[in-house]
């Protein structure tokens, strides 16, 4: 077996096992998928109730992609904090796979249970408030998505750093990155509105160029080329992210094998 | 108390007692001479730990040296927080190294950990497993990481599973829904089911009923048997240390202060301190302690399984 045919084996283990915990945890994932759903509708209701199509579809579009971001980021970051919580941290750290792998196999996963959560949620909205998606550059949404789901990824592998580093915080850090990374990207309303310090911020998100750059193809039938000024930091923030997570993934390792923190359940 | 910490011969690698056995001893299973490095090499391993801030640091395993020969089965007895786990985790590579060095066929537990990781297993005292999923499911999950096709797999863990007494039917429920005694026994499936050529068994039997007790010792016998594999064994049980352990090694606050075969110490305790010829005197004798001890001062890692 070579090594890559291995580590892709390996990669696959992460996507087999992570499909069976959704499928034995059933009713959570149902119970999730109606809270999502529930908060989806009641936003887009704000848009409704100003009777405003336009300020509806933007509420539809903040709520639904945020639902993938964010399904996406946690599913990478509690990537290790599931395996604390279960016990089983150190037997998967003492396997013989790549951390590339196991973070490939998680991600991997993530996007996948990402795309059909948040699709279900789009047609239920879709179908609920009777927009017209006629003059919707589709496309232009897709690759903003796609492009933009690597640097997503790359600030989850940071943040799945968390809790091998500390042990009892790291999930609930986790938690406040993902809730301060709502905040400042401007998920339900331009980020204009914000302060001046938050601008700042929003403009380190990755979350703040995926729906400026999907909201413009879905509501101004933007091309991709006229979303190039959200796609290329993008792009930057994906080839900068992906390595630098890795790479600190591996310290952090290091840290926690020389302090011995793979040992304790959180 | 006389200390006699064992010390690997620059020539053979086998440890030699600073202070000999009177006379040669039967070993219970003799292991294969063959050439080629040990199964396992511990030499002058320590380890620390920093507990809380501004605190010393405590060492968790001290000195340690020892080997383990092809198809040996090694026994480790401590009391809990005697480092036994400490020394467990380093040859798992699931921890770093403060100095010394620990190789398994030759290949550095550090720099050549990926080799290592291929070459080894472990079963600790707790059967850590995703208890939602079926005990298949995790075994699958196992077997996959460590490159087994998946019908392989399935069939393996039927094989030692129906071995260890747990029928067919019963893998597919979720793993929450097994004894204690069933979980570990589907712990030590996971191991074997990656042929591992070093097995390292912590406590594998601690808190399990006699009847799992019994087949998981018979098990362990099996594996050394059938599968050409190599043992390190810690266990608070004397009477399983000296059933299964071809010599065994007694830790004291994170340093080995003795080893031999069970006859050998039980001789030695007999003769140079005049007590009792048993593993129990022989484990008085150079701790000073009995094994149901706890140690005060354990390191930062040690606070659940040794």
């Amino acid at each position: 077996m070579t090594v890559a045919t291995r580590e892709l084996r390996a990669s696959y283990a992460f996507i087999a096992r992570n499909f069976s915990l959704s499928r034995r945890y059933w009713g959570w994932e149902l119970a999730f998928f109606v809270y999502a759903l529930a908060g989806a509708l009641a936003i887009s209701f704000i848009g409704a109730a100003e009777g405003d199509p336009s300020l509806t579809f933007s509420l539809i579009i903040g709520a639904v992609f945020w639902n993938y971001l964010s399904t996406v980021f946690s599913f990478i970051a509690e990537t290790i904090a599931w395996e604390r919580w279960e016990g089983t941290l150190e037997y998967t750290m003492m396997a013989p796979v790549r951390r590339s792998s196991q973070l490939l196999g998680s991600t991997l996963y993530a996007v996948m249970y990402g795309l059909v959560h948040t699709a279900v949620i789009l047609v239920v909205l879709v179908a609920f408030f009777g927009l017209d998606l006629a003059s919707a550059n589709v496309p232009t949404a897709v690759v903003v998505m796609l492009v933009g789901s690597f640097s997503i990824i790359g600030i989850g592998t940071m943040a799945a750093i968390l809790p091998l580093l500390y042990v009892e915080r790291g999930a609930q850090m986790t938690f406040v990155l993902q809730s301060v990374i709502l905040v400042v990207s401007g998920v339900y309303y331009p980020v204009d509105v914000l302060p001046q310090w938050m601008q700042v911020l929003s403009k380190l998100s990755p979350a703040t160029y995926i729906l400026d750059g999907v909201r413009a193809g879905l509501l101004d039938g933007a091309s991709v080329a006229d979303v190039m000024g959200d796609l290329v930091p993008l792009a930057v923030m994906g080839a900068v992210l992906i390595p630098a997570g890795l790479w600190a993934f591996g310290r952090a390792e290091r840290y926690a094998k020389r302090t011995g923190k793979l040992k304790r359940v959180g | 108390m006389t200390t006699t910490i064992a010390r690997p011969d620059v020539r053979t690698r086998r440890p030699v007692l600073a202070d000999p056995v009177p006379a040669p001893m039967p070993v219970p299973h003799a292991t294969r001479e063959v050439a080629g490095p040990p199964a396992l090499l511990v030499e002058g391993v320590t380890k620390r730990f920093v507990v809380g801030r501004k605190r010393k640091p405590v060492v968790a395993v001290d000195d340690v040296s020892l080997h383990v020969g092809r198809g040996e089965i090694y026994g480790l007895l401590g009391a809990n927080g005697g480092g036994k786990s400490t020394l467990i985790r380093l040859m798992s590579t699931l921890l770093t190294l403060d100095t010394g060095r620990i190789e398994v066929f030759g290949h550095d537990v550090e720099r050549d950990e990926m080799a290592v990781k291929r070459l080894i297993n472990r079963v600790s005292v707790d059967a850590a497993f995703f208890k939602k999923l079926s005990p298949m499911e995790n075994l699958l999950f196992a077997a996959r990481m460590y490159g087994l096709p998946d019908a392989t797999a399935r069939a393996e863990s039927i094989r030692i599973l129906a071995r260890l007494g747990i029928s067919e039917k019963r893998l597919g429920r979720p793993t929450e829904q097994m004894s204690r005694g069933m979980q570990q026994k589907v712990a030590i499936a996971r191991a074997l089911l990656t042929s591992p050529t070093v097995l390292l068994l912590d406590e594998p039997t601690t808190g399990l009923d006699p009847r799992s007790k019994l087949d998981v010792q018979s098990f362990v016998e099996d594996v050394r048997t059938a599968h050409d594999a190599s043992i390190v064994l810690t266990t608070h049980d004397l009477a399983e240390a000296e059933r299964l352990c071809d010599r065994i090694g007694i830790l004291d606050s994170g340093r080995l202060v003795v080893e031999g075969t069970a006859e050998a110490l039980k001789t030695r305790v007999a003769v140079e301190h005049g007590r009792a010829p048993t593993l129990e005197s022989a484990f008085m004798a150079w701790t000073g302690r009995s094994l149901d001890d706890d140690v005060e001062e354990s390191g930062g890692e040690e606070d659940g399984d040794d």
